[in-house]
Parts: C-alpha cells; sequence; structure tokens
C-alpha cells in the first residue's frame, strides 16, 4: 500500500518541476549568447560522406587548407534553416566560403531543401548521428562557427542568421583571416 | 454602447460564478445539515452564468460585425474593407477574443452540466459544478484584469489594422472554435475528477455520466485537429500535413489524454475496474488543453503560429496552471488511496487490451510533451536545440505500432477473462493479412519501414474493424459498438493514407516557361500561362496550368501568389486536383530569369485519406455519443414507467 501510495505523488512533482522550468524560463531575462567550450580550439578529426551529390564530402583537413571558412549546421527539417537562406546567400555572395553540415537528413531531402531555398555551400557533410555537431560545441540547428585557416574555431553564431548579423559574421571571418 | 454592455455581463458572469463557488463549497462542508436554500443556489448560478458568457461573447461579435473603431481590440484587428465572416471570425484571431470564447464555452459546458446531469448523487454534483467555478474564475480574472477585449480606444482609430492574411480563410475561421469546444470541453471531464475525489465516489455511475461529455469534447477535438491539419497543408504551401510544430502538438496532447480516458472510462462503466487511472486522465486531459495554451501564448516557445507575445499574460496563466492544476494533482495524491483498487482482471481481456492502449497512449503522450518541451529543459542548461520529426516519428512509433496491433485484436476479447484460442481464427486471418502485406509491399516496392509497417498495419486493422461484427445480427448491434467499429476503421484509412504519402510521395521543383510541359508520376502538366488576378484585399499572380492524368483529359488548376495590403503579406494559394487515388498539389512561386516561373508539383497518392480517416474516427465519435445519450435517455423513461406504475399501486 505504501508502495502506491507513493506513487499517487509523482504527477504532482513532474508538474512541480514543469513549473519551476517553464517559469525560471519566463522570467529570465533572453540571452542567446552562449559561447560553445570549442572557441579557440581546433576541430576534431571527422570525415563525412557528401550530404548530396552536388557536392564533396566533408573532412577536418578540408577545413585547415589556409582559407577561413563558415561552418554552418543545418538541416532539411529545421525551418529556421530555411529562413537563414536568404543570409547564407547574401555571406557567399559577399565572397564568403561556406562549408555545410547536414544533420541527421536523407540525401533525397537535402537536394530537396538546395534546390528549394538555394545552395550557398562548397562541401556538404552528412552528419547521421549528430557527431560533428556535438563535437563542436553546437546544441541545435541551425549554427554557424567561423573556422580559421588552421583548423580552429574563432567565433560561433547561435540560431538562424539574421540580416543584420551578417556585417558581424563577415568581420569575424576577415578577423579569422588575420 | 454594446462594448459597456458585454463588459457589464462578463463581470455579472464571473460574480455568479463566485456564487456557485461559495455555495457550492459551503454545501460541502456543511454535509448533511447543509440548508437546502444554499444548495438550490449552484445549479441556477450555473446556469444563468452560462447565459452571461454568451451574451458578452455576443457583444464582442457584434462590436466586430460593426468594425466599432473606438473599441481597440477590433482597431488592432479588422478593417473595413475585409469580408464580413472574415470580420466576424476575427473576433476570436487575436488573444483577448479568443481568451473570451475559451471562458464562454467553458461556463457553457458548465451551465449543460448544471442543468442536465441528474445522474451522480447530488453532494458530487455540487463538488463538480463548484470545480467548475473554481477554474473559471481564474480565467474570468485573466480577462478581466488583464486581457479586456472591450478596452476602448480614445479617440477612435481612422481605420483598422488587418488582420493576417493567412488567417483569411473560411477553413481557419471555424477552426479554432472547433478546436475550442474540444480543449475546453474538457474542463468536464476534470471538473467531474475533482468533484468526484472531494467525496470518494468514484463509480461506475460516474464514468458513465463523465463519458459522453468526453466524447463531445474528443469529437470535437478530432475534428478540429483533422481540419487544422489539411489547413496547414493547403494553406502554407509545403506540402506536408504534420509538422510537430508546438502549436500543433499543444492540440494532440490533450487529445492523446481524451482519447485514453474514453478507453479507461469504458473499462471503469462496464467493470468498475482502473479508478484511480481514470480520475488522473481527467486530470490530466484537461491540463494539457492548458498547458498547451499557456505554451502557445506566453511564447515561451517559437513556432510559426503567431500569437501576442506577453511576459505578464505568460505569467498570469501560468499561476493559473499552478494553481488549478498543481491542486488537483495534490488533492488526487491525497485521496487516490482511498479510492478503492477495484475489479480485478487477467491479461488477456479486454481491460487487459485497453490498458495496453492506455499506456501506449500516455507513452506517446510523454513523448510529444517531451519532445515540445525539449528546446525549453536544454536552454535552462544553457544550450539551444530543437527536436524535428527526426526525434517525433521513430521514437512515436514505438508505442504506436503496438498498440495498433493491439487495438486490431481488443475488441474481439471478452471482458475479465478470455483466451486468444477463442479469438484464433480471427487473429490468424489479421496476421495473414498483415504478413501478406508486409510481403507484397516491400517486394514490389523498396520504401522505409515505417511507411511498410504502416501500410501493413493499415490493411490487418480495416479487416479487423469489422471482425466485432461478426456472429452479430447488423441490425441488433448497438449504436456505441458501430461508433467503434467505424473509428478504428478511421485509423486504418487515415494510417494508409500517411503511409502512402510518406512512401509514394513525388516532387518536381522547376523554373517552367509559358508552354512547357513536365512529367509527374502518371501526370502531365503544362505551364499554359500567367496572369494577374486581383481579390477584394489582393493582387495574385495566378498560374494556369493543364494537368493530364495517363492519357485522360486535360484539367486546369490554377494556383496564385497572392500580395495583401493590409497588413502586406505574401502566401502562396495552392491549386489541388484531388483524384480518388491521390492528389496533385500545385504552387507558383516567383518569376526567375528568362520569363521563367518557380513551380512545385506534388503528386501525392492517397493523402485524402489521413483526412477522411480523421473524418471516420469523428463520425465513430458522434454515432457512440448518440447511442449512448439515447440509451440513457431510455433508461430514464423506463425509470419513470416504473416510479409512476409504482405510484399507482395502493402501499
Amino acid at each position: 500500500m505504501n508502495k502506491v501510495r507513493w506513487t499517487f505523488w509523482v504527477p504532482l512533482a513532474l508538474f512541480g518541476a514543469f513549473i519551476v522550468l517553464v517559469g525560471v524560463q519566463l522570467f529570465r531575462p533572453a540571452n542567446d549568447e552562449v559561447a560553445s567550450a570549442m572557441i579557440g580550439k581546433p576541430l576534431p578529426e571527422f570525415d563525412l560522406r557528401p550530404a548530396s551529390s552536388t557536392r564533396p564530402g566533408l573532412d577536418t583537413a578540408d577545413l585547415s587548407d589556409g582559407t577561413p571558412k563558415l561552418l554552418n549546421i543545418f538541416a532539411s527539417w529545421c525551418v529556421p534553416c530555411a529562413a537563414e537562406a536568404p543570409q547564407l546567400a547574401e555571406l557567399e555572395r559577399a565572397g564568403a566560403n561556406i562549408v555545410g553540415v547536414a544533420v541527421r537528413d536523407r540525401p533525397e531531402d537535402v537536394a530537396a531543401f538546395l534546390s528549394r531555398y538555394g545552395n550557398p555551400y562548397s562541401r556538404i557533410g552528412a552528419d547521421d548521428v549528430s557527431e560533428v555537431q556535438l563535437g563542436i560545441g553546437s546544441s541545435g540547428v541551425p549554427e554557424t562557427f567561423v573556422v580559421d585557416g588552421n583548423g580552429v574555431i574563432t567565433y560561433q553564431h547561435i540560431g538562424d542568421i539574421r540580416p543584420e548579423a551578417v556585417p558581424l559574421l563577415l568581420e569575424k571571418l576577415r578577423e579569422a583571416g588575420q | 454602447m454594446i462594448a459597456e454592455f458585454g463588459l457589464a455581463a462578463l463581470w455579472l458572469a464571473a460574480a455568479l460564478a463566485l456564487l456557485q463557488l461559495v455555495a457550492g463549497v459551503a454545501v460541502l462542508k456543511q454535509g448533511e445539515t447543509a440548508s437546502p436554500a444554499i444548495s438550490a443556489l449552484v445549479r441556477p448560478s450555473a446556469a444563468i452564468q452560462g447565459v452571461l458568457a454568451a451574451v458578452a461573447f455576443l457583444a464582442l461579435l457584434v462590436v466586430f460585425h460593426q468594425t466599432d473603431l473606438s473599441v481597440k481590440l477590433v482597431a488592432e484587428n479588422s478593417h473595413s474593407d475585409k469580408p464580413w465572416i472574415f470580420k466576424i471570425a476575427g473576433a476570436w484571431g487575436n488573444h483577448e477574443g479568443s481568451m473570451l470564447l475559451w471562458v464562454t464555452i467553458m461556463s457553457l459546458a458548465g451551465a449543460l452540466i448544471a442543468l442536465l446531469e441528474r445522474r451522480l448523487p447530488e453532494p458530487t454534483m455540487i463538488a463538480t459544478l463548484s470545480a467548475q467555478a473554481f477554474t473559471g474564475l481564474g480565467f474570468y480574472a485573466f480577462l478581466l484584469f488583464s486581457s479586456n477585449p472591450f478596452e476602448r480606444l480614445a479617440p477612435p482609430a481612422p481605420q483598422g489594422m488587418g488582420l493576417n492574411p493567412l488567417l483569411q480563410d473560411i477553413g481557419l475561421a471555424f477552426h479554432p472554435p472547433t478546436l475550442y469546444f474540444g480543449y475546453v470541453g474538457l474542463s468536464i471531464a476534470f471538473s467531474f475528477a475533482v468533484g468526484a475525489l472531494i467525496t470518494r465516489q468514484v463509480t461506475p455511475d460516474f464514468a458513465r455520466a463523465m463519458r459522453p461529455w468526453v466524447l463531445g469534447a474528443w469529437i470535437f477535438l478530432t475534428l478540429g485537429i483533422t481540419a487544422g491539419s489539411y489547413w496547414a497543408y493547403y494553406e502554407l504551401g509545403w506540402g506536408g500535413w504534420w509538422f510537430w510544430d508546438p502549436v500543433e502538438n499543444a492540440s494532440l496532447m490533450p487529445w492523446l489524454a481524451a482519447t485514453a480516458l474514453l478507453h479507461s472510462a469504458s473499462v471503469l462503466a462496464a467493470r468498475d475496474a482502473l479508478r484511480a487511472w481514470t480520475i488522473m486522465l481527467g486530470v490530466v486531459a484537461f491540463s494539457m488543453s492548458m498547458i498547451g495554451t499557456f505554451l502557445v501564448r506566453s511564447g515561451i516557445l517559437t513556432s510559426v503560429h503567431a500569437f501576442a507575445v506577453d511576459p505578464e499574460r505568460g505569467s498570469f496563466i501560468l499561476a493559473l496552471l499552478a494553481i488549478n492544476i498543481g491542486g488537483a494533482l495534490t488533492l488526487f495524491a491525497l485521496r487516490a488511496s482511498t479510492v478503492a483498487e477495484g475489479e480485478r482482471f487477467s491479461v488477456t481481456s479486454r481491460e487487459g487490451a485497453l490498458v495496453v492502449n492506455n499506456v501506449a497512449l500516455s507513452a506517446i503522450l510523454g513523448i510529444v510533451l517531451l519532445g515540445t518541451l525539449y528546446p525549453l529543459l536544454t536552454e535552462a542548461f544553457g544550450v539551444r536545440v530543437s527536436v524535428g520529426p527526426p526525434y517525433f516519428n521513430p521514437v512515436s512509433a514505438i508505442f504506436f505500432l503496438p498498440m495498433l496491433l493491439v487495438l486490431a485484436v481488443g475488441p474481439l476479447l471478452r471482458w475479465r477473462q478470455d483466451s486468444l484460442g477463442r479469438v484464433q481464427k480471427q487473429v490468424v486471418l489479421i496476421a495473414v493479412v498483415i504478413l501478406a502485406a508486409l510481403a507484397g509491399v516491400a517486394f514490389s516496392t523498396s520504401i522505409g519501414i515505417l511507411p511498410l509497417l504502416g501500410i501493413a498495419l493499415s490493411l490487418g486493422i480495416a479487416v479487423a474493424s469489422f471482425m466485432p461484427l461478426i456472429g452479430r445480427s447488423i441490425l441488433r448491434v448497438p449504436l456505441a459498438t458501430w461508433g467503434m467499429v467505424v473509428a478504428h476503421f478511421g485509423v486504418a484509412v487515415a494510417l494508409f493514407g500517411a503511409a502512402c504519402d510518406s512512401a509514394f510521395t513525388q516532387e518536381r521543383l522547376l523554373a517552367a516557361q509559358v508552354g512547357e510541359t513536365t512529367q509527374l508520376g502518371p501526370w502531365t502538366v503544362t505551364l499554359e500561362g500567367v496572369d494577374p488576378v486581383a481579390g477584394p484585399n489582393w493582387t495574385a499572380i495566378e498560374g494556369r496550368l493543364s494537368a493530364r492524368y495517363g492519357d485522360g483529359r486535360p484539367t486546369e488548376i490554377t494556383p496564385q501568389s497572392r500580395n495583401f495590403w493590409t497588413p502586406p503579406q505574401e502566401t502562396n494559394e495552392a491549386a489541388l486536383l484531388t483524384r480518388w487515388n491521390g492528389q496533385l498539389y500545385a504552387v507558383i512561386g516567383e518569376e526567375g530569369e528568362d520569363d521563367r516561373w518557380q513551380l512545385r508539383l506534388w503528386w501525392k497518392p492517397f493523402v485524402t485519406l489521413i483526412w477522411y480517416g480523421g473524418a471516420l474516427i469523428s463520425l465513430g465519435g458522434l454515432l457512440a455519443l448518440i447511442g449512448r445519450v439515447a440509451n440513457d435517455l431510455r433508461r430514464r423513461s423506463v425509470q419513470r414507467r416504473g416510479a409512476t406504475r409504482r405510484g399507482e399501486q395502493p402501499s
């Protein structure tokens, strides 16, 4: 009987946890700047197969060839990723070299996504088990990292790229090249 | 004037809710010694409160219909040039108006149980009506103190600020009210559960009294979700029908809980088992409605659906949640162990199958809730994550697929105790259908594992759903059984549509010049021309496409890319061509280089079955509801006649 009584309190405990969680979120000032612990550190070793037939895959060596790059974490199933497509196109027009990592995605979905929203990427790796995503300290999609020519992460942008963030990313990319 | 009249009605309704609560609590406190004069106040208060809330809502409809721009809400959300039907729909297409609709439905529901429900012991009814008044008071306070829909604007605005053109759609105009009838209808189950806990009267009679109300709310929820899914499908222009968006999840979670509740209430009504569990689900179902509303309204989760983001309102609803749900769950924790456990049953029995159904539905509910809250959960630890279909689809399938197997067999089993041997023939037949479909589809196509299982199971369930009719005289089958058969068949139909859509959809994206022809599956589509067209408050580019299925005759379809001017916004109106075996879905986009137009075409075999299935599930619910209510009326009239006859005999 005691065991049964104890379980009757579980729903209330779960609900209490929910209220605390939501209450904390509700009253906390919005803070989007959460830095990855990986900033200033070299990328982990990885070698990803191509995520679509139109672009080659991505490995660590591609990111230490002397040219600073933007590393964009995206997925075809992610709505904000579609929203940031025009900004990525603008970055590409401004001369940024962008490589992509498609997280937990299927080739046909990636192809459909790229043909619908444009393809700013020079290389796209398929990250089927979020190995690279987690390895570089990204917690969600989309995120964009600035990687200098030696494979070291110098800057992290969390969430979709809004139009006003484009100059900042270009500036960070220029800094990484110096 | 009308606005002040509405506001006055709202205040009066709130005052009556307070009277209903105070009188109810007084009666419950005094128990046997309660004065009949006080307990006689409870039911009439509930009834008049319902009428007054309806009057307030009617007043809001009138000011919206007149486009009275001295009312702030009208100025912010309407426009004098809008078609009248959308003016009316504008009344609930915003935060304040939709909260008033919420309160109105809640008080009308309370009024209905006060007037109609006479089966339960009077103390339980008074406790139930007090609970309904308590929950209602919180929402009245929210409306009156923080979201007054009748607030005036001085001086009046010269013109309104329009309505989101995405919302100018006849289907959508009536979608929120349908869903709200479902969400808020569940408040009755919540109040019944609290009432039964207070008086410790968790009996089969209680389940029978609660069941029609849950069924009614569930029918509206099913219709609302089905219609909402179809709206997202044709209006958003993405070709998908379910996005696991927080707003969609907010409607799915109460539905899952209500579905579980319906089934467990059947066990309680028929066999007096699963008492505490049924009470728990009664509390959870409406809690999910409130949590969903909170998540959507507070802006705490970002979503494609736009609602006002306001931290003050967020904290108000959060406080309401904490008091109502927290209070009910505390009462549950304190009282549930005194509600005796109920009858025992063996695993292989109707009850056993229904327990599996309940566990699976609750697990899926947990999965959807966790996925919806996951971004919040990780954000609390400083990281941001979004989970999408790669999480929801496979993880919920883990529970959904076994549940479907049990759905096929469960209705064939007897109550209390049964053996699979007794229904051996039927079980073997179902298994043969499923395995044959699995083998047939797997050999002839190369589709994913989930769609494959979906198609096979849907065929198995389609056959199994009619088996409970075997050996019965069709005319004498109770309406409630027909309801079950039709609803389960609807599940099979919807599942077949969803699996086929996911497995066989073909998509074509092209930049076409006028006169260009393309092939898509069995279709030949030609872009015949592109013309400008104009509507009451929009202009559009309309593509004229001629579509031919196989060697059939060509049909013209006209997708549009619309530009609204108040406020300026662009929307895609997809053009749909429906055949018995699927839909051709066409969207026209922007003009590209060399006079080429972006066209997106999909051929979606059997996709319409998803919504036909949803409609069948609702129809099943309706049949069951009619059956139950008719039964109850018949029983009452027999009792009345019995009572009269006894009265005639000299004692």
